[in-house]
This record gives C-alpha cells, structure tokens and sequence, in this order.
C-alpha cells in the first residue's frame, strides 16, 4: 500500500552479503519514514549498516528483500536503467569527498544536473547562481573546484544536490573533511535549504554534533535500527552525549 | 541521441580545455607517430615508385620474356623475329622492344657521374615515354635522347643539350655523345633516373661483355611490350602468343612490377614498419587513456552515482579520444607536409594521395580503437565502489 505523504518509505529492508567468513546481514529489517521539509540524520558506529542503508535509499544498490518507495514508486523493482533516471530525476547527492568534476566551475558542476535533465536554460542557470550566492559562492561561481577549499567544495555540491529540484536528498558524511566550524556552517545551510525547499533530506553521519541541525535521528547498530529521537529535547540530549553509538 | 551526444561533447570538450597541456601532449605523441606513419608510407611509395615508376606508366597490358627467366627482365633475352612473331598475333596492337641497362651520365658542370638507367625503346611505339617537353624520338637520327624528369633534375639538362654517357665495353670505358630532344614525366627504372634512346643506339652503346664486343650477332633486347587491341581481352591474348611464339612466357604489368627485384620484399618490409608504428600508436593511446581513467574512477563514480548513463559516459571517451587522436593528426600532417618540402629529389619519397589518406585513416582509427579497453573500464566502473561505498 503507497502511502504518499512520505517522500521516501522503506519496509523491513534486508540486506545480506556473501563474504569468505559467511553470510553478512549488514542491513536488518530496517523500515523508515521521511516526510517532504524534514531532515533525518542516520547515525551509528561503524559497520552499522549506516552506508548500506544510504546506498540503498540511493538507489545504488538493491536490497536483499523489501521493498523502498520513493514518491510512491518502488525502487527495488526497477531495472538498472529506470533507477539510474530516478538517481538523475529524484534524487540529489553529496558525498564524503571526489564530489565535484575537478575540470568544471563550481557553477557548471551545479548546471550539470540540469543539464544531465535536459533543463538547462537561462531560468535554471541564473537560479544555479542565485543558489550559489546564497551559499556565499557568489564570488566563486566561475572558480574551478581545485581553487575551491573544502566546504566551499561541499557548499557547491549542496547546490548541484538540490538545483533539479529532487524529491530526496541524501548526504554521506558532507563534514567527514572539514574543520568543525565549516562543518556547522555546512550543515546548517543544508538543513535550511531543505527544510526552505520542502525536501526530504537524510545525513548519513558519525559526527553526533551534526545532529543539532536536523529533525530526527535515527541511530542504526549491527544492521538494526535501534532508537529514533524525534524531539529536539532527546537530540540535544544525544548531540552533548557525542557517544556516537 | 542528440542530447546524449550534447552533453558527452560538452563533457569531453571541457575536460580537453581545462587540462589542455596534458592533452596536447598525448596530440604531440600522436603527431610523431603520424609524422613516422607518413614518412615510412612515403618511403614505401617512393622506393616502390622508383622501382617500377617506368612499368607501371606503360601503355602496355603484357610483357613478354625469355622462358624460364623468372620475370626477371635483366635475365630475359629475346631477340626480333619474336617481336614480329608476337606483332602477327591476333589482337595485338602494337610491340616495342625493351632493352634494359646502366650507363653514367657526364654532367656539364663536371662533378660525380650520375648513374642512370639507359633504357633501349622503339620510337613511336609502345614503351616510349610521353614528352612533357620537347619532342619524342625521331626513326631517322640514331643520338637522341630522351631523359625523364628526374634525371633533368639532378643533371640539370634541358633540351637541346648534348649528353654524354660513359659505359664498359669489355674492358674498356666507351664515352658516346647523344643529344636531348625531349623530356618526359617520372619515368625511373630500378631507382635510377632513366635516359631512353632508340633500340638500335642502345644496342651500339650500351654495355657489353669482351664477348659480346667481338660477336656479330643480331640486336637481342630484354623483353617485348606489348598493347592489346581490348585491353579487357589481354588474358585471352596472352593465351594466343604464348600458344604461337614459342620460347616466352607472358606477364601482365601487374604481375611484372611485383616480379621486379626486391620490390616485393621492400614493399612488405615497409607495410610491416608502418603497420608496427601504428601497432605501437595504438598502444601508446590506449596506455593513455587507461591511466587517464584509472586516475578518474571517483569522477567516473560521482557521475554515474548523480544519474548519469554508461552511453554518456563511453561517448564522452570516444568523443575526447577522437579529437585528441584528430589533433595529433593534423599537427603530424602538417608537419610531415612541411618536412616533405625541404627534401631534396635524390630522397624517393613520394607523397602518394591515397598511401597518405589509408595512412590518415589508419591513424584516425587507432585513437578509438585504443581507448576501448579503457571505454570499457569506464562503462564497468561500479558508482559504490568508485565512492568507497561499498562494504
């Protein structure tokens, strides 16, 4: 049954693997909800299926059995070649590090996804620029990424994630490179413009402090969802705990 | 398609700009291999060219030899009631005399003698060269000459001029004064500029064993040219003359040039030279663009992970392979045509259109064929793994 006020819904994923010490269930029976505007931070210690899960969502991936709907439509029956539209569609990535196409401006690499949808023109060029500036690049727009630091390149990658508009946007540990005051700023920014833009978001992460800027966390160990917190009370409570697990 | 082929330009375009140095350096190696690719296949064309340039411009369809000469013309001996025997043959339209031999040409200015071929024709008939300048051989006056281009050019001749050649008879060094009437186009004969003088002169002048000094046997040549009436028909015709002249066997020219000495041999050592040069390209670009693409699996990663389908990515490789291998090949061209203008008419090298665009387009297909493994590499690339996703 499609319930379309999420913008992304998994059902008791599982996901298992093959490896030469046996079968590993890196992912088990994990069900979630995001909503559009709200921001979902996954967090756990390493090896707690945190990647997978995020690699699943991101349809890079397909899970063992259950079943993931994304605005409704189920990602796990697609072919290859209807996932890797959906990846360029309706979804909006960034990455730990290698983000951005070293050989393009900072305001090609965000144009890219336009272009990669066929809706480049002039209207989404300027608004590629006006998002830019409002993450404080409007002085780098015509920048190559290697003139670019860290979180200027992290900033540019937010933007190339939510210029086409994607129903999710999913983000692999964006501070794992920067120092933390870049790494507050950055998150702070992409929590506001996903909550500005009504996306859903979800931050894959082990930097507990991260956590102070989204809307629930998620805390995943040995494959498991373990524990939501959905008040900021409980976040907060979490992010000075920074245990981490 | 056409947006596929927009943004696999538009990605490949910009790559080649923004790192253009490292680029044009993969064009500049492209551009030497070019550059020895066009040289050896205007060696080839030049050595071959010089060999058989006076053959293959023959008005002629078959040639005629001794039996059991091989094809060799220098061994093949005939002498003239075959050349009225053949002339008989239904058919036939006209046959001329060949004889073939060396002779040193005294140049005006002094200096070394040039060697040149002295080559024994039939005036008027099959085997004489077209005149490009002057007039062709007389039947009545025995010291004319006609030389061809090349030799105009290293003797500086023109017509009119008188030519002196010195040839061994016997023993002896026999120095004869001809006359230059004309000048023919590129006529060389076994790598040598030739000179063309009538059957009769040449049998006077040209060298001779102490034996053949003292005999008085009848003018023998080396082989008979011969025109056909329909050349379509030169297969049935050769059956004829071999049916009715005894003592020959027949060659088309075709087959004539490829029996020239060395000539096989040359032109398959210099086809082997030029297909390892272009062997050795494709690796070249193929080790290239497999580094270039080990060092870009994380782009290639980021790409496919933000949407972006394998045609993209592939036609990406093979648009920037292309304009790369485009690049190196027009700067190679270019260069081989302006080294070909400092070489001077002794080197036989020949600029041939056809050997050239062959060469061209062997040249523009390797950049492509080369990159294909890395094209596949890149298409392989897993977005997980390139990301460091994977568990």
């Amino acid at each position: 049954m499609k319930n379309t006020s999420y913008s992304i819904e998994t059902r008791s994923i599982i996901k298992t693997y093959q490896s030469d010490f046996g079968v590993i269930q890196a992912v088990d029976d994990v069900s979630l909800q995001v909503s559009p505007g709200e921001f979902v931070a996954l967090v756990g210690p390493s090896g707690s299926g945190k990647t997978t899960m995020l690699s699943i969502l991101a349809a890079l991936l397909k899970p063992t059995s259950g079943s993931i709907l994304l605005d409704g439509q189920d990602i796990s029956a697609m072919s290859e070649t209807e996932r890797v539209a959906l990846r360029r569609e309706k979804i909006g990535f960034t990455f730990q590090a290698n983000n951005l196409l070293p050989y393009l401006t900072a305001v090609e690499n965000v144009e890219l996804m336009l272009r990669l949808n066929n809706k480049l023109d002039k209207a989404g060029s300027l608004r590629a620029q006006e998002l830019l500036a409002r993450l404080g690049l409007g002085q780098r727009l015509n920048n190559l990424t290697g003139q670019l630091s860290g979180g200027q390149q992290q900033r540019v990658a937010i933007a190339r994630a939510l210029i086409h508009n994607p129903s999710l946007v999913l983000a692999d540990e964006p501070t794992a490179s920067l120092d933390t005051e870049r790494a507050y700023q950055v998150v702070e920014t992409f929590a506001g413009l996903i909550h500005e833009q009504n996306r859903a978001g979800i931050m894959v992460t082990h930097d507990l402090r991260m956590c102070e800027f989204v809307d629930r966390v998620l805390q995943m160990r040995d494959g498991k969802l373990v524990a939501t917190y959905n008040d900021r009370k409980s976040i907060m409570k979490l992010v000075n705990s920074r245990a981490g697990d | 398609m056409k947006r596929v082929l927009g943004i696999s330009a538009y990605l490949a375009v910009k790559e080649i700009w923004r790192n253009r140095a490292r680029f044009l350096l993969v064009s500049l190696v492209i551009a030497l291999i070019t550059l020895l690719v066009l040289f050896i296949a205007a060696l080839g064309e030049g050595l071959g060219n010089g060999n058989r340039e006076y053959i293959s411009k023959l008005d002629a369809q078959l040639i005629a030899y001794q039996a059991k000469s091989d094809f060799l013309i220098s061994a093949s001996r005939l002498d003239r009631d075959r050349l009225a025997s053949i002339r008989r043959v239904a058919g036939v339209q006209d046959v001329g005399m060949l004889g073939t031999a060396n002779a040193n040409i005294i140049l005006p200015g002094g200096g070394e003698p040039l060697k040149a071929a002295l080559l024994g024709i039939e005036p008027g008939h099959v085997g004489e060269p077209p005149i490009v300048q002057g007039r062709p051989l007389s039947t009545k006056l025995a010291d004319e000459v006609i030389i061809d281009r090349s030799t105009a050019l290293r003797s500086g001749l023109q017509v009119g001029d008188p030519l002196r050649i010195r040839v061994t008879q016997g023993t002896r060094d026999e120095f004869y004064e001809l006359r230059v009437v004309g000048i023919s186009d590129g006529q060389q004969y076994a790598l040598q500029p030739s000179i063309f003088v009538p059957f009769f002169t040449w049998e006077q002048v040209r060298p001779k064993s102490e034996a053949e000094v003292n005999s008085g046997n009848d003018p023998v040549g080396n082989v008979i040219l011969i025109k056909v009436k329909d050349p379509a028909q030169a297969e049935s015709v050769s059956q004829r003359i071999s049916a009715q002249v005894n003592n020959i066997e027949i060659a088309t020219v075709a087959a004539a040039i490829q029996a020239l000495p060395g000539y096989s041999a040359q032109q398959s050592t210099l086809n082997t030279q030029g297909g390892f040069t272009l062997f050795i390209g494709l690796l070249v670009i193929g080790g290239f663009f497999q580094i270039q693409i080990l060092q870009k699996v994380a782009q290639i990663g980021v790409l496919k992970a933000i949407g972006t389908t394998n045609t993209i990515v592939a036609a990406t490789f093979v648009i920037q392979i292309s304009l790369v291998t485009l690049i190196g090949v027009a700067i190679g061209g270019l260069l081989s045509f302006l080294f070909s203008l400092t070489f001077p008419p002794t080197v036989p090298i020949v600029f041939n259109g056809t050997t050239s665009a062959i060469a061209i387009a062997a040249l523009l297909l390797i950049g492509p064929l080369g990159g294909l493994v890395s094209i596949r590499y890149a298409v392989r690339i897993e977005p997980l793994k390139a990301l460091g996703l994977s568990i």
